[in-house]
């Protein structure tokens, strides 16, 4: 039973060792900044749920439970923020590659306000 | 002095609830002691430091929200191994694109819920929020045609979908009814 328990764990760490590579791969591979940011936050978010599991199968003991599920819980709450925070500033300053775009619909949006904003701009100055 | 509206006991409840269960999490020590000493320091802590409350739609389905969890799961899985494949093959000649999702809902905790769920899951990243019409900007990997955009949509509806039926307040459940607005007409609305 102890053999299959660590058994497990060891699948469940090599599982979560995987991710952090295929985020270093994805860091390495993928061309700019929007596209690197899946491969650095997310695969995080299964490579360290696996990481506590394994921990749980190790440990054995109840009383580990509660901290590990917080520790998933305020990853899942915090994560997608700074993600969101980053992405946000990277598309809002231009460090992205249009030409990796096959649609932009934000972009359409931005600049139909921009050309309103324009016009509002050229009538208030023609009066 | 900061003015502030008075939150009953009752809609904070759920928050002191959760403070009061990481604080015994933190302690490795769910005796009734420790639990009240948490649940003074947690009262203490959401009157001191106060926050604007929480809009709770009033109802939970327990059904949904395990259904929603292993939905939730499944993706992850499925989604980090796709990233990790696309990385390996596609590389840098991926082609991406940001797609907008108009949500049913105009409340705050279930668009961001929405948008939460979303990014944690490998291949889409919510890049801008519009409030004021509960539109999604995505960033969504390996994104060419129109097909996979209209992919991204209805997969991004059908989480709102299990968001609503889990915590949704009526009104949203009876918007799940309704036929779904159309994914741009945000632009008519400034």
């Amino acid at each position: 039973m102890d053999a299959a328990l660590d058994l497990l764990a060891g699948v469940l760490l090599l599982g979560g060792a995987l991710m952090s590579l295929a985020a270093a791969v994805g860091l390495l591979r993928f061309p700019d900044l929007l596209s690197r940011m899946h491969a650095a936050t997310k695969p995080q978010v299964l490579g360290l749920l696996l990481f506590l599991l394994a921990i749980a199968v190790q440990q054995r003991t109840w009383a580990v439970i509660p901290v590990l599920v917080l520790c998933w819980v305020f990853q899942l709450l915090t994560a997608p923020v700074s993600a969101h925070m980053v992405g946000r500033a990277g598309y809002r300053t231009k460090h992205l590659r249009k030409d990796l775009l096959s649609m932009d619909e934000l972009d359409e949006v931005v600049e139909h306000a921009a050309n309103r904003r324009r016009k509002e701009a050229d009538r208030a100055s023609n009066e | 002095m900061m003015t502030r509206q008075r939150i009953p006991l009752l809609v904070e409840l759920p928050l002191l609830v959760w403070l009061v269960l990481v604080w015994g999490a933190l302690w490795q020590d769910f005796s009734p002691g420790n639990l009240l000493f948490g649940a003074l320091i947690a009262f203490a802590v959401a009157n001191l430091l106060y926050l604007p409350p929480v809009e709770l739609g009033g109802r939970f389905n327990l059904l949904y929200a395990v259904g929603f969890a292993g939905r939730f799961l499944y993706q992850l899985v499925l989604a980090s191994v796709q990233v990790f494949w696309l990385a390996l093959t596609r590389g840098p000649h991926l082609k991406n694109a940001v797609v907008a999702v108009r949500l049913r809902s105009p409340s705050d905790l279930l668009v961001t819920a929405t948008g939460h769920a979303l990014s944690l899951i490998p291949g889409s990243l919510v890049v801008e929020v519009d409030r004021s019409t509960s539109t999604l900007y995505l960033h969504c990997l390996n994104v060419v045609t129109s097909e996979d955009a209209e992919n991204v949509r209805r997969n991004v509806r059908r989480t709102e979908e299990w968001l609503i039926r889990a915590m949704g307040s009526r009104e949203d459940l009876a918007r799940l009814g309704m036929p779904a607005p159309h994914h741009l007409d945000g632009r008519g609305h400034q």
